[in-house]
């Protein structure tokens, strides 16, 4: 499966993305800002980093790029799309998803390994979780506190979009400890840890990251 | 256009007489009567600014020099050294095929006028150098050192600086892997922010800083220039703070991540097509560095048209851009039939990229503005013939007293409950606390090659996902060892360094060090200075470990009081399969647990004095015979597969370490000191050379033989407990790690969280 990993200006785990899929068993497709092209990509990950140096507001400049425009069209016809971190902060810039990511509650960067538990697990990005399933993965971010108007926080709710909660601590300020949701239809995903960073048990807290991707190939395999 | 009065070189001729400001500039009256002497008349004022930055002390090490060479002429013969001292910075050979680069800078003085840039843009001039070498910068640590945790202006700048190295190396995308931080009256108006960066390339792709070929392009690429740092190099670098350092505020220069994160792929794309001749990054001394420095150590000569040169401030004059520091610039040689090329890669990377000069043969630099002559000088005056000073040295009149009076008379504790409290209150001290409310805020997971990060004894990094080999770096130096004896407090250091590599499995190959210092101009400091070097060029012999590269800062110092001395050591080691490192905290039940090394009764600038705020006697012993008995015995069974975990003593002594590995692995000890010895001792002595081991029982009779065989020294002095949250020393006493994790967590987040 051919799996695009976008790298914009300032992306910085783009590689660690695209070598996770690989992990997982995916083909990795390097997808530049300025191409719109996706080149038959099955799926796209937008990577963490700070896109365009975080100027103006985190993903904002980055969501007016050419590949986001092909990507925005993309996904509303379902592809699937994981943004993580940066990406996450992306995709609420473009509207895919609903709400922002703010300043950590504690004013300072925070790099740690964060307990998760996963809610949802029939989104092409979490199939392979048991519901209820705790993991572990690092979350790294100095804007990750999820915030949104109670209408939608209850919205998220009520339709189950909420598919990662903090457990064990609040570690940015997320209202009603939201670490990931996902759009209506389930095919975007956003997530501000970095399950791409606990992929290989040498390099991160473990390999419970590996999941989400895993659930792109797995589902990817049944529809063939 | 050319803007108010330029002082030109035909001018300069027919003024000969007119007052120049080279004392503000920071030149003394015989260099610049040198200066004139090279030139045959006075200077323009663009010559001027260029000589007195490159002639400051931070660019021409002109105070140190001669202490300095000792690097070269007691190194080590070594195969592994591929670029030695004077390039940007040491490449060494780490096999098949693969080279690393690192170097350690300070960015001590501007830290304190602006912790928050000062720190960033440390962390992005060292990552500029090692980029600039060819490789890809692969990981950061930093070693820092601040005033009294509670003194008021802690809170000022501590918080400042790591959100500074956190804030550039972040956004960089380079895993910050280690480092240290401690703390001292000293260091109050004199923070010392020293950041080291490790790279690695393919060995046969090593760029230099050369401008080779009359005819080639000389490119500017990067940010444009603006008026930050204007005379950082001579006047905060080398100047001693005054009460009226608010008014040198401007000086600091202002970092952007970004610019430079883009900068460091677009060259990297450059170095893979091989667009560049030479390469030189733009650092302190600015413009002035890179041209002079290119041109000396290239063809000789070299044209540039200043008036090129984009501007973020069109009011600035040739001299300010010069001098400026403005940060995320780089220079290039380029051929004329690969120009083309290099522009389209900084036009991909939207990095602007200008061609301001060319490559000459004529011997001379020499830069117009708007067509009229402002600079024409022999490159290698500027660059590498500075002044060179033999400073005064005098041993300090207070030495003999710091050394005689020892600390004896201070109680120590004898009962078990005076051990018990004495152990909890070291663990709360600043030095000693734990430090992840700081390292918290650096990302050690970018890149993926993590393989060990704070708080690990040395940071281990794969090189690249397509090889099994790391490599494994560590900082260390004790201020407080040095000023009781600075060839010891140097040799401690490396040793330090040196067996916090081995502990990981990794065999220490090459040194890098950064210098901090007072004034040189005092010859107390001097003699502290070439004490350190001559004990650190002796230990590297000893060691076979070359000294690649590092930096020097002096003035130090507040009025008359020098900070302690204190020469950070970097050293790298290589691992060849990073799966086999060794953790430090304890992970496996029933585990039995090792001392390594010999116990001695050494207290003097041990942390359990610095807790009674008293310094004095002398440091622990140096061994280095023992420490490269043990670094074999660390090595050899971490690649054999005998060790859970393995933990380096130094500050605290072993009680520190056996706690340390504890809360960091979440289990519990058993300990019993070894037969007839001192608990007071035996707990908390300094001695160097010694390290703990916890080993599977399954390997305990071969680790004990292997031991045996290399003569080190080892005792079987306990057991993991996975059971059990607590340390207990049979006898003694029993502390639960609910207890020690409240006296050991809850310092830095008291102090700064409000």
């Amino acid at each position: 499966m051919r799996v695009g990993v976008v790298t914009f200006p300032g992306s910085l785990d783009d590689r660690d993305a695209a070598r996770a899929v690989r992990v997982a068993g995916g083909e990795a497709v390097s997808l530049w800002h300025a191409d719109p092209s996706l080149h038959d990509v099955e799926a796209v990950i937008l990577p963490g980093g700070f896109s365009y140096g975080d100027y103006l507001r985190c993903g904002a400049i980055a969501r007016f790029s050419p590949v986001m425009e092909s990507i925005v069209a993309a996904a509303g016809d379902g592809l699937p799309v994981l943004g993580i971190c940066n990406g996450f902060q992306v995709l609420c810039e473009a509207h895919l998803l609903p709400g922002a990511l703010i300043r950590n509650d504690n004013r300072r960067f925070i790099c740690k390994d964060q307990v998760l538990t996963i809610e949802r697990t029939d989104t092409r990005w979490t199939s392979a979780y048991r519901p209820g399933q705790e993991i572990v993965i690092p979350i790294k971010n100095g804007e990750g506190g999820y915030v949104a108007d109670q209408h939608t926080l209850d919205e998220l709710e009520a339709e189950g979009r909420v598919i990662a909660r903090y457990t064990l601590g609040n570690p940015n300020g997320s209202y009603r400890n939201i670490a990931g949701i996902s759009n209506e239809a389930g095919n975007v995903v956003g997530l501000m840890p970095h399950p791409e960073h606990a992929v290989e048990a040498l390099t991160g807290p473990g390999t419970d990251g590996l999941g989400f991707f895993m659930s792109l190939l797995g589902l990817a395999e049944a529809a063939a | 256009m050319s803007g108010p009065r330029v002082d030109t070189v035909p001018v300069a001729e027919q003024t000969p007489e007119q007052p120049q400001p080279f004392k503000e500039l920071g030149l003394a009256a015989d260099e610049y009567a040198r200066v004139r002497e090279i030139l045959g008349r006075r200077p323009s004022s663009s010559e001027l600014a260029i000589y007195s930055v490159m002639w400051s002390e931070h660019c021409s090490y002109k105070s140190s020099k001669v202490h300095l060479r000792q690097f070269g002429e007691k190194a080590p013969k070594t195969d592994a050294l591929l670029v030695g001292m004077g390039e940007n910075a040491g490449v060494v050979d780490v096999g098949d095929g693969w080279a690393v680069t690192f170097k350690i800078e300070s960015h001590n003085h501007p830290s304190y006028v602006e912790p928050y840039q000062g720190a960033a843009t440390g962390v992005g001039g060292i990552v500029r150098d090692i980029l600039t070498m060819g490789a890809r910068p692969i990981a950061v640590l930093d070693s820092l050192r601040f005033g009294p945790l509670e003194a008021h202006d802690t809170a000022r700048v501590l918080p400042g600086v790591v959100a500074g190295v956190g804030g550039y190396g972040n956004c960089l995308g380079l895993p910050n892997i280690g480092g240290e931080v401690y703390f001292d009256d000293g260091y109050l108006g004199n923070p010392l922010v020293n950041a080291l960066c490790v790279g690695v390339m393919r060995a046969d792709s090593i760029k230099l800083a050369k401008a080779d070929g009359p005819g080639n392009h000389v490119v500017l690429f990067g940010a444009r220039t603006g008026g930050d740092g204007i005379g950082g190099a001579s006047v905060l670098a080398s100047a001693t703070f005054d009460d009226a350092h608010q008014a040198k505020r401007p000086s600091v220069q202002v970092g952007d991540p970004f610019a430079e994160k883009v900068l460091i792929e677009c060259c990297l794309e450059i170095f893979a097509a091989d667009l560049v001749v030479g390469i030189q990054d733009l650092g302190a001394a600015g413009i002035s560095c890179a041209t002079t420095e290119l041109a000396a150590a290239g063809t000789g000569g070299m044209d540039v048209q200043l008036d090129l040169v984009p501007l973020r401030d069109p009011t600035l004059a040739p001299e300010e851009i010069l001098m400026s520091e403005s940060q995320e610039r780089m220079m290039a040689v380029v051929e004329p039939d690969k120009l083309d090329a290099f522009l389209d890669v900084c036009r991909k990377w939207e990095v602007l990229a200008t061609v301001i000069g060319t490559v000459t043969d004529s011997g001379r630099l020499r830069m117009t503005w708007h067509g009229e002559l402002i600079v024409d000088l022999p490159p290698k005056t500027a660059a590498h013939e500075g002044p060179v000073y033999e400073r005064p040295i005098e041993r300090p009149l207070d030495q003999d007293a710091v050394v005689e009076v020892d600390g004896r008379g201070l109680p120590r504790p004898v009962k078990p409950d005076e051990l018990r409290h004495t152990l909890l209150r070291l663990l709360s001290t600043p030095d000693l606390a734990d430090k992840s409310w700081i390292t918290d805020q650096y990302d050690r997971y970018v890149m993926g090659n993590t393989v060990l990060a704070q708080p690990e004894d040395a940071g281990l990094i794969r090189l690249d996902e397509s090889t099994a080999r790391g490599v494994a770096v560590a900082t260390d130096g004790n201020g407080r060892y040095t000023r009781l004896d600075p060839y010891a407090g140097a040799q401690l250091a490396l040793a330090e360094a040196y067996r916090n590599v081995a502990t990981t499995g990794a065999r220490p190959i090459a040194v890098t060090n950064c210098l901090n210092f007072g004034s040189p101009e005092d010859p107390g400091v001097m003699w502290q200075f070439a004490e350190a070097v001559r004990g650190l060029a002796d230990g590297c012999r000893t060691l076979g470990t070359p000294v690649t590269g590092g930096n020097v800062s002096f003035y130090n110092q507040t009025g008359s009081t020098a900070i302690l001395p204190t020469p950070v050591i970097g050293v790298l080691g290589v691992i060849d399969d990073v799966a086999k490192r060794t953790r430090h905290a304890f992970r496996a039940d029933g585990s039995p647990v090792f001392l390594l090394g010999d116990t001695r009764d050494e207290f003097g600038g041990s942390e359990w004095h610095g807790m009674h705020g008293f310094l004095g006697g002398r440091p622990p012993v140096v061994d280095f015979a023992r420490e490269q008995v043990l670094a074999d015995v660390l090595i050899t069974a971490a690649a054999e597969g005998l060790l859970d975990a393995a933990h380096d003593l130094s500050e605290g002594g072993l009680a520190i370490a056996l706690v340390e590995a504890c809360l960091h692995g979440d289990t519990g000890v058993r300990v019993r000191l070894p037969e007839g010895a001192d608990p007071f001792v035996a707990l908390f002595s300094e001695s160097a050379g010694r390290a703990i081991a916890s080993v599977p029982r399954a390997h305990e009779q071969r680790f004990t033989e292997l031991c045996a065989q290399r003569g080190l020294p080892h005792q079987r002095i306990g057991t993991v407990d996975l059971l059990m949250p607590e340390v207990a020393f049979e006898g003694l006493f029993t502390v639960s790690l609910r207890d020690l994790r409240a006296a050991w967590s809850s310092v830095l987040p008291r102090r700064f969280e409000r």
